[in-house]
């Protein structure tokens, strides 16, 4: 226990004896966590429209007037062209194209029915559907409207109607920074936690100062203790400075307690940890853990739910999603934070991190090498 | 001077093929993460998990709850008594939509002609919240169109819809370009300022400049392998992406090659800088992977749209390269557009690689004094 409590001294004493690299892990995530989720804004909105209108009608420019006051669409452009329209959709100026055509007026109230058409640039196919399916809400009521001034009253009101109300839970106003700083937060901790403490092994693998430590009487588990425990730490701290950051520029107050923030944070990072520390196991030069560890960030960031919900993935996608840890330390987060989930509700997601910290760190152990070549 | 120049890059040809399982990462790293990431992610919202409250339990409600299950984007998991439970299915995630039906649902529908239905939503993610409301929606709008169709209502609009590029609205043609991008941004910026840094460290570049080599040219016998690299790593990528993603390549591949080269090289220069202005691999591989991961996704637009980020942020999205060599790619790749509507992008990119590669030269220079 002694000879512990000496190697994590010296583990701190090296971590401050650099002062770049500790300005840096402790800097770098609170700058990021400061600006990203003020860019991390997916919401559908600003929906470019142009609208080619062939009819000229007070109709169709009732329809106009009625898309370009909607909170989704803004009107960029009145191509008289298909060509002009096109080219606009090619530069990425407008998303979607709404043909009004000759006579829509006349067709409308003669013969009782007219076509209007939508091209959408589908590239981002769910920004497409979506921003189809708001103008067709908007034309649906424009419709109604049509209707109910043409048809006589009593018989308008023998047409069903089903009238859907939405509440929208834990963030009625649509606000983004609350579902993504808990979310960029756990990102951050883990990258730069797993990410340290695997290059803090490695250089010492590379400078030679680790077959000193070799030559010890110290066992491999202590020695690895010896590292997990200050960067550990150092992944308190980070969060602590993140719940800062939320709390004081987001103005964003977990509605679960700092307890159970704490608990789950205290117990993700054992397993978090545990990566930095296999994979050092596996290196044997910083340039290698540089290779292995974008595929492993890459493989944090993309599938972990941060932006796209592992529900949208197909299965074996999320069975292999169920590998990452990062996915349950954001789901956790978000679940305390905005939900106000207890311990009791994510138990399911408490287990794999208690499994993914012994599994990892059994594993570094076992793979540890104390003689080296 | 010439040839003693070929013969450096030669040698850090070997440098970099000798170390066999670094060179084996870097070229399967890009299989995989194509692989992985243009199969998995979508941000299509489908089978959302959905509970419904039926206080009704007649025929409409009935009828409109198989509807919701039969659509692609729900999945109907369970009902409940009443909506009191809902705090703590949320609290759990179990379901991300409650539909709940009044009492006499049908009979208000036919003798009222009204009747309501609540959806509440867990927008704990507002994105998803927003898609399945809006979803949920149009499926109790359609039901209602057929039964106003059945009455033949007069005056109607009809829509007719095109989604150009991508009638299938397949998720890979927008996140394929968009993961590439990232993939040789990354892999670019890392590999180069960590091979140098890496010289430093070990103190072997102490030896290269002492040599009677122009700096210049030591640094880009040193960058010139991983531009070899990261080409080969971008054919790699389109070839997967065309055979075995299905995402074609509409617009012409020479150009798109030579973009790609250009992108490249943007990111060796930016590995450059990196690397004079680190001393160890450490904080070289700390800048290059924390610092510019996040950046990299998030300005790149193919996630998150510019146009919604706050104007501070619209304008330094304008320095960060995956911008544009994203716009590019989505142009080539899935518009299949010419040089004429990428050439603002070109330009950047170029103009951006030689600030670079001048202020890393310059810097260079300072540090060898």
């Amino acid at each position: 226990m002694k000879k512990l409590w000496i190697l994590i001294r010296k583990e701190f004493a090296q971590i401050f004896r650099q002062p770049t690299i500790l300005r840096m892990i402790i800097m770098m995530p609170i700058l990021q966590l400061i600006l990203i989720p003020l860019a991390a804004d997916y919401e559908v909105k600003n929906i470019n429209l142009q609208v080619m209108d062939f009819d000229h009608s007070t109709y169709s420019v009732d329809l106009i007037q009625k898309l370009s006051a909607s909170p989704y669409f803004q009107l960029v452009g009145l191509p008289d062209h298909p060509s002009d329209a096109m080219t606009q959709i090619e530069l990425n100026k407008a998303d979607l194209t709404l043909t009004i055509p000759l006579h829509f007026e006349k067709d409308l109230i003669r013969e009782n029915k007219s076509t209007l058409s939508i091209e959408a640039d589908a590239v981002n196919g769910q920004k497409a559907s979506l921003g189809v399916a708001y103008a067709m809400q908007i034309i649906g009521d424009y419709n109604r409207e049509v209707r109910e001034k043409w048809l006589q009253l009593p018989r308008l009101n023998e047409f069903p109607q089903i009238e859907v109300r939405s509440s929208l839970w834990y963030n009625p106003f649509i606000k983004y920074p609350l579902f993504m700083v808990p979310g960029i937060l756990a990102l951050l901790v883990t990258m730069v936690g797993g990410l340290m403490s695997a290059l803090n092994i490695v250089s010492e693998k590379e400078i030679g100062t680790i077959e000193q430590l070799n030559v010890s009487p110290i066992k491999k588990y202590q020695f690895l203790l010896g590292k997990l425990v200050p960067f550990w730490v150092l992944g308190l701290v980070s969060i602590t400075l993140g719940l800062l950051v939320a709390r004081f520029i987001y103005g964003i107050i977990p509605l679960g307690s700092y307890f159970t923030i704490y608990f789950f944070s205290a117990i993700y990072l054992i397993g978090a940890l545990g990566v930095g520390l296999l994979l050092s196991t596996f290196a044997d030069t910083q340039m290698q853990v540089t290779l292995i560890s974008f595929f492993i960030i890459m493989f944090f960031v993309l599938m972990g739910g941060l932006y796209t919900p592992i529900e949208s993935m197909p299965g074996w996608a999320q069975n292999l999603a169920a590998f990452n840890p990062v996915s349950y330390f954001i789901r956790v987060l978000r679940f305390i934070v905005i939900k106000g989930s207890g311990i009791k509700d994510l138990l399911p997601d408490l287990k794999a991190m208690i499994i993914f910290g012994i599994v990892l760190n059994v594993l570094a152990v076992l793979n540890y090498r104390k003689r080296s070549g | 001077m010439k040839s003693s120049f070929i013969a450096m890059v030669i040698k850090e040809f070997k440098h970099v093929i000798r170390d066999g399982r670094s060179l084996f990462f870097l070229l399967a790293q890009p299989v995989m993460m194509i692989l992985l990431f243009g199969f998995a992610l979508s941000n299509e919202v489908k089978e959302s998990k959905v509970i419904i409250v039926d206080h009704a339990h007649d025929l409409a409600s009935k009828g409109l709850i198989q509807r919701i299950d039969q659509n692609r984007y729900f999945h109907v998991i369970g009902s409940l008594s009443n909506e009191s439970e809902a705090k703590e299915i949320f609290e759990q995630g179990r379901a991300s939509l409650i539909i709940v039906f009044p009492e006499n649902f049908s009979d208000d529908l036919k003798h009222q002609y009204k009747s309501s239905v609540q959806l509440i939503a867990d927008a704990h993610d507002p994105n998803t919240a927003a898609i399945i409301t809006t979803y949920a929606s149009a499926v109790f709008r359609d039901f209602q169109n057929e039964q106003l169709g059945l009455l033949k209502m007069p005056y109607e609009i009809k829509v007719e819809t095109r989604m150009l590029y991508n009638p299938q609205l397949i998720s890979a043609y927008n996140f394929v370009p968009g993961v590439m991008t990232l993939i040789l941004m990354i892999l670019g910026a890392m590999m180069t300022s960590v091979a140098i840094v890496r010289e430093k460290e070990l103190g072997t570049m102490e030896v290269l400049l002492a040599s009677p080599m122009h700096p210049l040219q030591i640094v880009l016998s040193k960058a010139i392998p991983y531009l070899v690299l990261a080409f080969i790593t971008v054919i790699i990528i389109l070839v997967l992406s065309v055979f075995v993603l299905h995402v074609p390549i509409r617009g012409s591949l020479l150009l798109l090659l030579a973009e790609s080269l250009l992108f490249i090289s943007t990111t060796l220069a930016l590995g450059l800088l990196i690397s004079t202005i680190t001393e160890q691999q450490q904080v070289a591989m700390f800048i290059s992977l924390v610092g510019l991961m996040l950046p990299s996704l998030i300005f790149s637009g193919f996630m998150f749209p510019i146009e919604n980020m706050p104007l501070v942020l619209q304008i330094i999205s304008n320095v960060i390269p995956t911008k544009w060599y994203y716009n590019i790619v989505r142009a080539i790749m899935v518009k299949g557009l010419g040089f004429m509507s990428i050439w603002k992008e070109t330009v950047i990119l170029l103009g951006m690689t030689l600030v670079l590669l001048t202020v890393a030269i310059k810097k260079f220079k300072v540090h060898l004094s």
